[in-house]
């Protein structure tokens, strides 16, 4: 509990931080962690803490009774982003892909597609590869949490599925992201 | 000079047929350095405006390697070879004259004539006739330009070719077209919501493979040009993507990922024999085959920045082929297999080079930033990609010495992912 609780606010904040125009491209760090299982905890920020997200918890509902629908929920949030040319889930995105994983652990016919995506820049098939592979790092991450294969699919939609449209770092990076879809929504 | 080029515009589109989308306006930028003096003397056709010297003309100077001259000032007009009177056309400094015409013959049909002079020398160079309808007008002046191109440079013409592109509407629609080398007369291969990508021609010019998104997924098609008939060639777990031909037709390059790292494939044109030729663990993709049908040269980030590796179709070890830069993709061989194209990063742009493979050298061929998807003319003069100006896609063609630039863009909106066809006879 605590520990999805502290991944929640770590969520909130970061998604409150998204909400302005910014999410600079950050060099990637020197060294990454492959092992989604090393860094389960995204540390804990002081400020910045929406205070509708600090109340909700993996699994719980909302008064339509369904989880994945209720913005209270991190279950709700459903895009994981990605560095240029990389396909490492941060950090900040841990929480998130667990409480999915968990939500997949709890409702075992629950199914998943998690669409990979890349910014315009660069070559169209290779872009399609490598939203595969970030697709590909978030499923991978949901297995190391515990969700089964076959819950999951994974799909790339390259570059030409742009959620933003111009020419901007604050676009490229809106637009490299995976994105987690209900069976069914 | 676009006075001109608008002129030729508007009676192309009043030409078309009414299946037919809008049309690609051309722009030409440079050109060689010793470019060929040619005059066109306007073919005449009685009642008629000349519908074929236009499009001639346009060929030859979107080959960088003529210049035409002003015809409308000569006193005489000549049709046939015996009303030609060389001095006005050595004062006009003319190296090559053509005459033509088009006369009418029963049923509908036409003949078109047309002798190609040495104007230093006198003498005829070549002179042909075709029997055509009305609607092959503009096929018969690309051919007439061919024959035009290789008398006086020694190097088959690539005008009566076709190029395959897409294009993508305001409104989201994805519309994989075929058209004429300049752009002229595109007929619609497959209109869809989602995207289409990576189109390439059969080596005989009969067939287009392509994927489409159209089932939420990227899958390969094969489509027939001339019965439009199309079959799914890869629909595998995960992408299915980068279509490419062998040199004979039989076989294609493709590539799967069965849900994670892309590698290279290799499957008969009617889908039977699949079989994983490239095994690494970082994405291998965007598969072309060597003319000679020994090698396949590929997009490779195994080494940890995407470059431009090659491997025997037999398959065994990778040899790295691009080592400047940190980020080199979409290679595209040279029909005589020499130079390589691809698309290279540097300071972030993406532009198109070109690497002699029998030296190394290399050369930045665009001056554009956002530049995808090259592919060379079936005799290796020109590269025709996919850039972006002033926000919109576009299509570029450039001479493979770098010379000679020509834009073509539709009013409409992006188009993008071009291929240049095959020779076809």
């Amino acid at each position: 509990m605590n520990k999805s609780l502290i991944g929640v606010i770590a969520l909130a904040v970061f998604l409150t931080a998204c909400a302005g125009k910014k999410v600079k491209e950050e060099p990637a760090a020197a060294v990454e962690e492959k092992s989604p299982a090393a860094q389960v905890q995204a540390p804990a920020p002081a400020t910045g803490m929406d205070e509708s997200a600090s109340t909700a918890s993996a699994g719980a509902s909302d008064a339509s009774g369904n989880p994945l629908t209720d913005p209270n929920n991190i279950l709700s949030k459903r895009s994981i982003y990605f560095d240029y040319d990389k396909d490492e889930v941060k950090a900040e995105f841990r929480p998130l892909v667990e409480a999915h994983a968990k939500y997949l652990q709890q409702n075992s016919n629950a199914r998943l597609m998690i669409q990979g995506n890349a910014d315009e820049r660069g070559s169209r098939e290779y872009n399609l590869s490598l939203g595969q592979r970030r697709a590909a790092a978030v499923k991978n991450a949901m297995n190391v949490y515990g969700a089964s294969d076959n819950q999951i699919e994974t799909v790339s939609y390259g570059e030409e599925k742009q959620r933003c449209a111009e020419a901007t770092e604050a676009c490229y990076a809106e637009n490299r992201r995976a994105d987690i879809v209900y069976s069914g929504e | 000079m676009s006075r001109y080029l608008f002129i030729i515009f508007f009676w192309l589109l009043a030409m078309v047929p009414p299946a037919a989308q809008a049309e690609l306006t051309i722009e030409i930028v440079g050109g060689a350095s010793q470019q060929i003096p040619i005059a066109i003397v306007p073919f005449s056709r009685p009642g008629q405006t000349d519908a074929l010297t236009p499009v001639i003309a346009a060929d030859l100077q979107r080959s960088g390697l003529f210049r035409t001259l002003e015809t409308r000032g000569v006193a005489s007009q000549p049709h046939d070879l015996a009303e030609v009177k060389y001095p006005d056309w050595t004062a006009l400094q003319a190296q090559a004259l053509v005459i033509g015409k088009i006369e009418p013959l029963a049923g509908g049909k036409l003949k078109v004539s047309f002798r190609l002079l040495d104007v230093l020398k006198q003498t005829p160079l070549a002179g042909l006739e075709y029997e055509i309808t009305p609607a092959q007008m503009r096929g018969t002046a690309h051919k007439i330009a061919d024959v035009i191109y290789e008398k006086l440079t020694g190097e088959r013409g690539v005008f009566a070719t076709r190029i395959s592109y897409v294009t993508k509407s305001k409104g989201n629609r994805f519309v994989l077209q075929v058209a004429d080398s300049d752009g002229v007369n595109p007929q619609t291969v497959l209109s869809s919501k989602e995207p289409i990508i990576s189109p390439t021609w059969s080596p005989d010019g009969t067939k287009l493979a392509y994927v489409s998104f159209e089932k939420k997924k990227p899958i390969i098609y094969v489509q027939s040009l001339t019965s439009g008939q199309r079959s799914v060639l890869a629909n595998y777990k995960g992408n299915n993507s980068a279509p490419a031909w062998s040199p004979d037709g039989n076989r294609l390059a493709i590539v799967l990922t069965y849900g994670a790292n892309s590698q290279i494939y290799l499957i008969n044109a009617d889908g039977t024999g699949l079989k994983q030729l490239s095994r690494s663990r970082g994405i291998d993709t965007e598969p072309v085959w060597s003319p000679d049908g020994k090698w396949i040269y590929f997009t490779s980030d195994r080494g940890g920045s995407p470059q431009v590796y090659k491997m025997s179709t037999l398959g065994g070890e990778a040899q790295r082929v691009t080592f400047e830069g940190s980020y080199n993709v979409s290679p595209y061989l040279s029909p005589d297999g020499k130079l390589l194209t691809y698309v290279r990063r540097e300071s972030g742009k993406f532009r198109i080079t070109q690497q002699d493979l029998t030296n190394g050298q290399v050369q930045i061929l665009s001056d554009t930033a956002q530049d995808e998807s090259p592919s060379y003319a079936p005799n290796g003069r020109q590269i025709l990609y996919a850039t972006n100006m002033g926000g919109k896609g576009v299509l570029s063609v450039v001479s493979s010495d770098g010379r000679t630039k020509q834009r073509l863009s539709e009013a409409g909106g992006d188009v993008r992912e071009p291929s240049w066809g095959p020779w076809v006879n």
